[in-house]
C-alpha cells in the first residue's frame, strides 16, 4: 500500500479536505471519502456513464480520474444538483416523464444533461441523442429520458427568458 | 476493479516532466495526460505502472494552434477542444468532424489527440488522421528533442515508436489548402465504439481531376497507413463513381485485415472497402 496524500476537493461548493491513496479515482473518493454516495459507480471503466460529474463545467466519468487530479477543479455531483425540496427541473422532468426505473444511471443521466444543457440550452434533437448515447440504462430504453431533457430544456429556457 | 498502487507526480514544467520519466520509466513510469485509455487499463490491470506523472498541470500543453502552415496541437489539448476549434481552415474542420466520432462527449472531455496518439489504438481516428495528412510527433526526452513522422511513430497494436521516457508534447499536422476536399467515414457497431474499418481522404481538384490525393485506412491493419495503390487510382482521376470503385478495389487488395473473435479477415476487407466508397463519396458533399 501506498502513503495516502492529502487532497483539498471542491464539490458543490464546499471544501472536502481528505486524505487518499493516488489510485483512488474521483468517484470513489466522492462516495467513501466525502460522503457524497449520489455518484454512482457502474462499470468502472468508463463505459456506462453513471459516474459522470460536472468537472470546469464539462461532464467527465469520475471513474476516469483519480481525485489527486481533481484538486483545483470545481466539482459539481448529484447532490449540488438540487434537493428534494427544491428540485432542479432535470429531476422534476425525470420524475414526470418517467424516465428511470431502478434509477441506477439516473445521477450520471442528470449530471451529463445538465452540462450538456449548461453549455448548449438550444440543442436540437440529433445532438441530444448523441450525447445522451454516452451513457447507459439498462431499464427504460433512454426515450423517455431524451423526453425529459427536451421537457427540461424547454423549462428552463422559459424561465430563463422571463 | 480497482487500480493498482502508484506514486503520483505533477510536474509543472515540461523539463521536471521528462527528468521524471527518465528517473521513473525503466522501472514501470508512464505518463497521464488524459487518461480515458490508461485508466480502464489500470482498473482492469492490464497496465500496473509504479509511478504516474500527470502532465495536465504544466502550463501551454494546451496549446491548439496554427503556426508556419501547421496546426500544432499540444500534449494536453482535449478532443472536445478540437471539435469545438474554429482555427486551421480546411484542417481545421475535417477535425472537427473527425472528433464527433471519437467516443462520446464525456470523454471528448478529458481525453488528449496526443495521448491517443500515443496509446496507438489501430482503430483511433487521430492515428488515422496524422498517418493520412503526414503529420509528425515532437517527443521529449532529458536527451533532447525529436520529431517523428507519422509514418514512423505507429509500429503496431498499441505500439510506436516512442522511447520509454520520452513524453509527446506536440503534434503538428500540415494544414491543407483552402480548396481541398475530404472525407471521413468510420464504421463501428454503435455510436462511440471502436472503429472497425474507418477512411480518410483528402485530395484537391485541377481542372476537374485529383491531385494531391492522400488515402489512409485505419482500424483494419494493426497500424493506421497511406495506401498509395488506393491514391494512385484517385490521382488524375475525375472525381467520381468510376474512380472511387478503382480505389475502394485497390484499398481492399492492398490490405493485410487483422482477425478478432467477431470479425473474420474477409469481413474486415468488405468493411475497408466500404468506408473507402463512403469516405470518398464524402469527399463530394
Amino acid at each position: 500500500m501506498t502513503a495516502t496524500v492529502d487532497v483539498e476537493l471542491h464539490v458543490n461548493g464546499r471544501l472536502h479536505r481528505i486524505s487518499i491513496e493516488p489510485r483512488q479515482t474521483l468517484a470513489d473518493a466522492l462516495r467513501d471519502n466525502c460522503g457524497l454516495t449520489g455518484t454512482h459507480l457502474g462499470c468502472e471503466h468508463g463505459v456506462c456513464g453513471a459516474c459522470t460529474v460536472i468537472a470546469d463545467g464539462r461532464a467527465v466519468r469520475s471513474c476516469l480520474m483519480f481525485a489527486v487530479q481533481a484538486q483545483n477543479m470545481r466539482i459539481v455531483s448529484v447532490e449540488g444538483l438540487g434537493d428534494p425540496g427544491n428540485l432542479h427541473p432535470l429531476q422534476r422532468a425525470f420524475i414526470e416523464h418517467h424516465a428511470l426505473q431502478c434509477g441506477y444511471c439516473t445521477p450520471g443521466f442528470l449530471m451529463l444533461a445538465a452540462a450538456t444543457l449548461q453549455q448548449t440550452p438550444d440543442i436540437d434533437d440529433a445532438a441530444l441523442r448523441d450525447v445522451l448515447a454516452s451513457n447507459l440504462c439498462r431499464c427504460t430504453g433512454y426515450k423517455n429520458i431524451l423526453t425529459a431533457v427536451k421537457a427540461a430544456a424547454a423549462e428552463m429556457k422559459a424561465r430563463s427568458s422571463r | 476493479m480497482k487500480p493498482a498502487s502508484f506514486e503520483y507526480h505533477a510536474p509543472g514544467t515540461v523539463d521536471e516532466a521528462v527528468s521524471l520519466l527518465a528517473e521513473f520509466a525503466e522501472q514501470g513510469g508512464r505518463v497521464i495526460a488524459g487518461g480515458q485509455s490508461l485508466v480502464p487499463m489500470m482498473a482492469f490491470r492490464l497496465a500496473r505502472p509504479s509511478h504516474l506523472i500527470d502532465i495536465n498541470r504544466i502550463a501551454g500543453l494546451d496549446r491548439l494552434s496554427v503556426e508556419a502552415g501547421t496546426l500544432r496541437i499540444g500534449a494536453t489539448v482535449r478532443h472536445a477542444d478540437i471539435e469545438a476549434a474554429s482555427h486551421g481552415g480546411t484542417l481545421g474542420r475535417l477535425l472537427s468532424e473527425v472528433a464527433g466520432s471519437v467516443a462520446h462527449p464525456p470523454i471528448r472531455n478529458r481525453g488528449t489527440f496526443c495521448g491517443s496518439l500515443t496509446h496507438a489504438d489501430p482503430s483511433a481516428e487521430w492515428c488515422l488522421v496524422t498517418a493520412t495528412l503526414d503529420a509528425s510527433i515532437v517527443a521529449r526526452s532529458t536527451r533532447g528533442p525529436r520529431t517523428v513522422p507519422a509514418s514512423d511513430f505507429f509500429l503496431g497494436v498499441m505500439t510506436t515508436s516512442l522511447a520509454a521516457d520520452e513524453l509527446v508534447t506536440e503534434c503538428r499536422i500540415p494544414l491543407l489548402a483552402d480548396d481541398a476536399r475530404h472525407g471521413f467515414y468510420e464504421i463501428s457497431r454503435r455510436a462511440g465504439d471502436f472503429a472497425m474499418a474507418a477512411a480518410l481522404v483528402a485530395y484537391r481538384l485541377s481542372n476537374g481531376r485529383i491531385t494531391d490525393a492522400r488515402f489512409g485506412l485505419g482500424g483494419v491493419e494493426t497500424r493506421p497507413r497511406r495506401l498509395p495503390s488506393a491514391e494512385a487510382m484517385l490521382a488524375g482521376a475525375k472525381p467520381g463513381a468510376q474512380s472511387f470503385r478503382a480505389a475502394a478495389e485497390a484499398a481492399a487488395a492492398a490490405i493485410d485485415p487483422m482477425e478478432d473473435s467477431h470479425t473474420t479477415s474477409d469481413f474486415r476487407r468488405q468493411l475497408a472497402r466500404a468506408v473507402t466508397s463512403r469516405a470518398l463519396e464524402r469527399s463530394l458533399t
